[in-house]
């Protein structure tokens, strides 16, 4: 992968006539080929070679490449693995440094942090929004004003839209979507120092019992109750009529071309407004021979310019504050996703935490079934959160 | 010293051995050392172990077996789930090859050819394959619930549903998990965690491994059963054993030594279950599918912990080792045992005394030893 000519101590602009690998866990041939295009351009002004591969399991492709001494020269990382990434060493910290570091969202820089230090550039980014099949909002005789904005109009909403073959709410058992509930409520996992998990507090609480009364009135389902894979399958079947995803429920339309959705702004909670953003960043090993290549790579990768053409061939939406400025305004059906990336939060990250969520999520799957104890699930979320949290903090 | 007409066959001996030593033990023996050492390190999968890391004792090996905490509860969890699958799973398919292949040895059956390639064909396809389907038929609404609903039963969302069985029949009985079940058990469950039984989605697997493996079980059984000569069953029935004892007493004796290769490779097989668990949800529901393989994977591979997985796997083959030789001794040869001795001396002592007592009575006399036989 690596050649014998590749420069390492060329200027930060230039490839030098490096080869270099992008590993990327790609959502389909159309990313691939839009990251190969870029990869192309850049290298063809570089005096370089760039191979972009697409993972089949970009994790365990990943660790082994580490393991073997043979990481890929640039890659994908996601927001969830960043923290144990970064805290095992693996992360070349190059991102402080990059010409445009200033021009990132702070929610996203912010996930991207450790120990500090702006690790590696976001690439793009996702936030959470509630998706509406607007034949069936229409059909149950609602209007651009029933949107909902607070919990008890998202009750109302959803339990307008329940029929007896559809569902009006749905989304997936998890910490990614019932946590924005939590949040909304006004709870928080860690607190501000980072040093103390506060899973346990009555917000979380409130929004876990919020959930868990929607689906005890039928209201709610998850897509797994509905054959569902995920919230987006059951919105594209027509079996739940509002889901909460983000963006990425474009990639339905292949299926279920037939489905009209329109996307809005999560509504508030008690304590306000709130949604999750996920992101990936361009990771670069530590220890690169072709470091220097891969930072003038992002830095092109990155730039408003491409990562418009990127939003254009795949639909992600562009991880700089000005260049999703203008995504917003040519994609309108868009637009609630990058608004809603001011008040955003990055779901918990730091090292070792990938685990204790994994566990929440599997005790949080009795929910389906409906004997749960709530508060047992969150007290002993927070005793597994301090634990890690401790280990994490030394 | 003198080496003698064979003093090179040694040297030849290495000679021919030697690719075959070489190749298990580069691609065999020095991963697992390998392994050994990460188990005891606190090597962080960056580049090769050796240089990298640090020993650091057993502190791996007590994350998951005495710090209490996740690892310990998930390494618990696994264990439990795994347990449960190689208490069902293996006398179960055992018995249905054994079954499989009586059937398919007797003469009288038509088609045998048919029904032998019928059973085995589960065996040859992948399991990912076969797996992939069950995941289709026992959707909620898939077949095997479609069937049931003609039965006029409502069957449960299968690969979704985390309860455990024996947590549904003692519920049924109103037992739950308050008072001394709630008691904290080994390895960070409670005993009523322990007692919840494969969860409903494990039941499916089990009943896939069941499905898949007793073909090649059957093909095990049905070589052994061929080299059970007629005659001996012959014997049996001139003796006047009916079917049943004919099959328990002398066939089934028999094929002792297949059936010990059956069930220590059944218990490999299924203390190692892997791929059916990285395709049905990585554990989901509600980690009722985490088996100490797919622990170890995750563990290496997503949270990056090496030493922790190196630590589950060398745990998982400890048990296995263990509970291979405790069947071992299970069905050791009981005739060789104090009693069987004692049984045989006496049985000579008494033939003797017989031969003795005709001798000594000549002709009239068999008729009263004879007696005196069935006296004893």
């Amino acid at each position: 992968m690596l050649t014998g000519c590749s420069g390492g101590g060329g200027g930060s602009d230039s490839g030098n006539g490096s080869e270099l690998t992008i590993l990327i866990g790609s959502s389909g041939p159309a990313e691939t080929k839009a990251v190969q295009d870029a990869a192309d351009t850049w290298a063809a002004d570089n005096d370089a070679k760039v191979k972009v591969i697409a993972a089949d399991d970009l994790n365990q492709q990943l660790s082994q490449g580490f393991a073997g001494d043979d990481a890929p020269d640039l890659f994908y990382m996601a927001w969830d693995q960043f923290a144990n990434y970064a805290g095992n060493g693996y992360l070349d910290t190059y991102a402080k440094d990059l010409k445009n570091a200033k021009d990132f969202y702070p929610s996203l820089v912010d996930t991207f942090t450790f120990d500090g230090d702006f690790v590696c550039a976001p690439k793009d980014f996702s936030t959470l929004g509630l998706i509406v099949n607007t034949d069936m909002w229409a059909a149950a005789g609602l209007t651009d004003a029933d949107v909902p904005t607070d919990w008890d109009s998202l009750e109302a909403v959803a339990k307008k839209l329940t029929t007896g073959d559809t569902v009006g709410l749905s989304f997936g058992l998890e910490y990614a979507r019932l946590g924005v509930f939590m949040n909304q409520a006004g709870g928080t996992l860690v607190d501000k120092d980072g040093t103390k998990a506060t899973a346990d507090s009555p917000e979380n609480l409130a929004g876990l019992e919020y959930v868990q009364k929607l689906h005890d009135e039928g209201v709610l389902k998850f897509p797994s109750e509905l054959d569902a894979g995920w919230g987006g399958e059951a919105l594209g079947a027509g079996k739940a009529a509002m889901v909460i995803e983000g963006p990425w429920i474009k990639g339905i339309a292949s299926d279920y071309p037939d489905t009209k959705w329109a996307a809005y702004e999560l509504p508030a909670g008690p304590e306000g407004k709130s949604t999750f953003t996920f992101t990936n960043c361009w990771g670069i090993p530590a220890n690169s021979d072709t470091r220097d290549a891969a930072v003038s790579l992002v830095e092109y990768l990155t730039s408003d310019d491409q990562q418009l053409a990127f939003a254009d061939a795949f639909g992600v939406i562009p991880s700089t504050e000005s260049a999703a400025a203008s995504y917003a305004e040519k994609y309108p059906d868009y637009a609630s996703f990058v608004a809603s990336n001011d008040y955003a939060v990055s779901p918990v990250n730091f090292a070792g935490s990938a685990s204790v969520v994994g566990d929440f999520n599997a005790s949080l799957e009795g929910m389906a079934s409906g004997n749960v104890d709530l508060k047992g699930i969150l007290g002993t979320f927070q005793e597994q959160l301090q634990a890690a949290l401790d280990e994490a903090n030394g | 010293m003198s080496r003698g007409i064979r003093g090179n066959e040694a040297r030849y001996g290495w000679a021919f051995t030697a690719p075959a030593i070489l190749i298990i033990g580069v691609f065999l023996v020095l991963p697992i050392l390998l392994a050994l050492w990460v188990s005891f390190s606190d090597w962080n999968g960056l580049g090769s172990p050796l240089g990298n890391s640090e020993f650091v004792g057993g502190v791996n090996y007590a994350k998951v077996l005495v710090d209490s905490g996740l690892a310990q509860r998930d390494f618990g969890t696994s264990i439990r789930n795994n347990l449960y699958y190689v208490l069902l799973v293996v006398p179960l398919q055992t018995a249905l090859a054994l079954f499989l292949a009586v059937q398919v040895n007797r003469r009288m059956l038509r088609g045998r050819g048919f029904f032998r390639t019928a059973f085995y064909f589960p065996s040859v396809t992948s399991s990912i394959a076969i797996t992939t389907i069950f995941i289709f038929l026992f959707t909620s609404s898939g077949a095997v619930n479609q069937v049931l609903g003609w039965l006029g039963v409502n069957g449960p969302n299968w690969f979704a549903d985390p309860r455990g069985v024996l947590h549904l029949l003692l519920g049924g009985l109103g037992v739950d998990g308050s008072g001394a079940a709630a008691a904290g058990g080994p390895l960070g469950l409670s005993w009523w965690d322990w007692f919840a039984g494969p969860s409903v989605a494990m039941c499916v697997l089990i009943i896939l491994a069941i499905f898949t493996t007793s073909g090649t079980f059957m093909l095990l059984f049905l070589a052994a059963l061929q080299n059970v000569g007629a005659e001996i069953e012959e014997a049996a029935a001139v003796d006047g054993a009916g079917p049943f004892r004919t099959f328990f007493s002398v066939t089934l004796p028999m094929l002792k030594p297949t059936l010990f290769t059956v069930l220590t490779l059944g218990l490999i097989g299924t203390w190692q279950v892997f791929d059916q668990i990285y395709l049905t949800g990585r554990g989901a529901p509600a980690k009722t599918l985490l088996t100490p393989a797919f622990l170890a994977y995750d563990t290496s591979f997503s949270d990056l912990k090496w030493g922790q997985g190196a630590a589950i796997s060398f745990i998982l083959f400890g048990i296995i080792v263990a509970l291979t030789l405790f069947q071992r001794w299970v069905l050791r040869d009981r005739d060789a045992g104090r009693a069987g001795r004692r049984r045989e001396v006496r049985a000579v002592a008494r033939l003797h005394r017989d031969a003795e007592s005709v001798r000594a009575a000549g002709t009239a006399v068999p008729e009263a030893a004879a007696s005196e036989g069935r006296e004893r």
